[in-house]
């Protein structure tokens, strides 16, 4: 079933009659050339890839609750490519093109919005320090530019320019970042692996890891033992429990991070606003809720939700950055569990198990990887090679110390990132 | 979230800072092979579950704290002194 403006007026006049489901309900086969653990985006989207760049069809997801229940469901929709280090550029950068392209790849409305996102600064120091990345982000071919504060109040005349404590300097505009609806990413690679032949098979835990003499086997489940060749974990925040069934600790501790919405609105913001000094960004969902969030709650937490200390915190900043904002009312809060890496960047590697992948340590900026992350995934279990812009993102950089890759220089140490 | 510090009582979570797995207590001897330091600094079980952590109680009595808290339900479990966590575990 193709996705047309066409099919859309005919179904349309013939009472929506003609949908049919977008993929299927299979049961799990025994055995599958490739399984991927975790059907989230990442997951799914590592399944789309397998099977439409490499030509594995015979391969499952198998997910433990539903198809994008987790992460993809839970973040606030941001996709960019201002990452400065080498490795994380050009896979970012490679990333926000799949995203440019993916709705036409997929036959799928993400509703991808290239509405722009501007980093406020407030001081000298943070406008030359967004000045530099400006110049990383263009020297990687990606677009970016400096908004003078009289070009920022023609944008966005309602936030506070002169706060005593961080008057705004200015913002460094990344035009071709912006949001997608999270749900439908998901939706749409699911869709599209499906209709590639890859079993997308819910309400399906893997409970054991089946590993031979160093060699994986195939994976237990709720649903039956599977065996595979190659099984790739993509489980984000729960990471640990699954690379626990194979023996292994990672370098990995989850955290919950809160994101918020208010009520529906009239268009008042056209791009995504971050205000880093403030821990905060907002953008403006194409319902009209303002989506917005803050910092981590710093601590370890499996809850999905958060407490109140965090929340204030995000609704002073709110108010501090953007006093309007007081009369929005809040609608939802929810939280996400992120799997944060020592070094603030994702692992990409294979394990000391032969066949078997592990994919983790997004931290808080996984959905805007869900393309490349799938597309590198992809490749490393096809090929058995990382593809050329993960291979930076080895699981013993932190034993060995080399080539870490911390983004942020705050060290490569748990609880900094 | 409240912690009940053994010295000041239940007080609000803001007076506390969280440093991680209560692992700074086992720190590695000076004869400790890179992979023990790896995993003293970067490798965590990370559980879904109950889990002994160390807190900071910096807006209150100044102590390091082991507490033991349920990951998935956010219920604090145990909370004593690092020192005594330290003697007891030594």
């Amino acid at each position: 079933m193709r996705f047309s403006a066409l099919r859309v007026l005919k179904e349309g006049l013939t009472g929506n009659k003609g949908w049919s489901p977008h993929w299927r309900d299979p049961a799990p086969k025994p055995e599958y050339d490739a399984i991927i653990i975790g059907g989230g985006g990442h997951g799914l989207s590592t399944a789309y890839y397998l099977a439409k760049n490499h030509g594995m069809t015979n391969i499952a997801v198998l997910e433990k609750g539903y198809l994008g229940g987790g992460n993809v469901g839970r973040n606030t929709t941001i996709v960019r490519a201002n990452y400065m280090m080498e490795g994380n550029s050009q896979f970012y950068s490679h990333s926000l093109k799949l995203w440019e392209g993916l709705e036409q790849d997929l036959n799928y409305n993400a509703m991808m919005s290239q509405r722009g996102i501007i980093n406020l600064v407030h001081s000298d120091g943070q406008r030359d320090a967004v000045m530099r990345r400006g110049n990383m982000m263009l020297s990687q071919g990606d677009d970016a530019a400096f908004l003078s504060p009289a070009e920022l109040k023609q944008k966005l005349p309602y936030l506070n320019y002169d706060n005593i404590r961080f008057p705004i300097y200015g913002g460094l505009y990344h035009k071709r970042g912006g949001t997608a609806r999270h749900d439908a990413v998901a939706w749409g690679y699911a869709r599209g692996a499906d209709q590639r032949g890859v079993d997308l098979i819910q309400n399906c835990e893997v409970t054991g890891i089946d590993i031979e003499n160093g060699v994986v086997k195939g994976v237990q489940t709720t649903r039956g033992a599977i065996k595979a060749k190659k099984v790739g974990m993509v489980v984000a925040g729960r990471s640990s429990q699954v690379a626990a069934m194979a023996g292994m600790r990672l370098p990995v501790e989850s955290h919950v991070l809160q994101a918020f919405v208010t009520e529906g609105l009239k268009p008042v913001l056209d791009n995504v606003v971050t205000f880093g000094m403030g821990h905060m960004y907002i953008s403006q969902s194409d319902k009209g809720g303002l989506v917005f969030g803050g910092d981590l709650d710093f601590y370890a937490s499996y809850a999905q939700r958060g407490n109140l200390p965090t929340k204030e915190h995000v609704m002073e900043a709110a108010m501090c950055l953007m006093p309007m904002i007081g009369k929005a009312k809040v609608l939802r809060s929810w939280g996400g569990i992120m799997d944060m890496s020592p070094d603030g960047s994702f692992i990409m590697d294979q394990t000391h198990v032969d066949g078997l992948f592990v994919n983790t340590g997004w931290c808080y900026g996984g959905f805007k990887a869900v393309p490349a992350s799938g597309y590198c995934m992809a490749h490393l279990m096809a090929t058995g090679q990382s593809h050329e812009y993960t291979a930076r993102h080895r699981l013993d950089r932190f034993e060995t110390g080399r080539g870490l890759m911390d983004e942020e220089t705050t060290g490569s140490q748990h609880n900094l990132h | 979230m409240r912690i009940a510090c053994p010295l000041c009582g239940e007080r609000d979570l803001r007076e506390f800072t969280y440093k991680g797995a209560a692992l700074a207590l086992a720190y590695p001897s000076e004869a400790a092979s890179a992979q023990e330091w790896d995993d003293y600094l970067h490798n965590r079980d990370n559980p879904a579950g109950p889990t002994r952590e160390l807190w900071y109680h910096g807006s209150g009595c100044t102590s390091w704290l082991v507490v033991t808290r349920n990951t998935v339900t956010h219920e604090i479990l145990a909370v004593e002194l690092a020192e005594n966590a330290e003697e007891a575990s030594a």
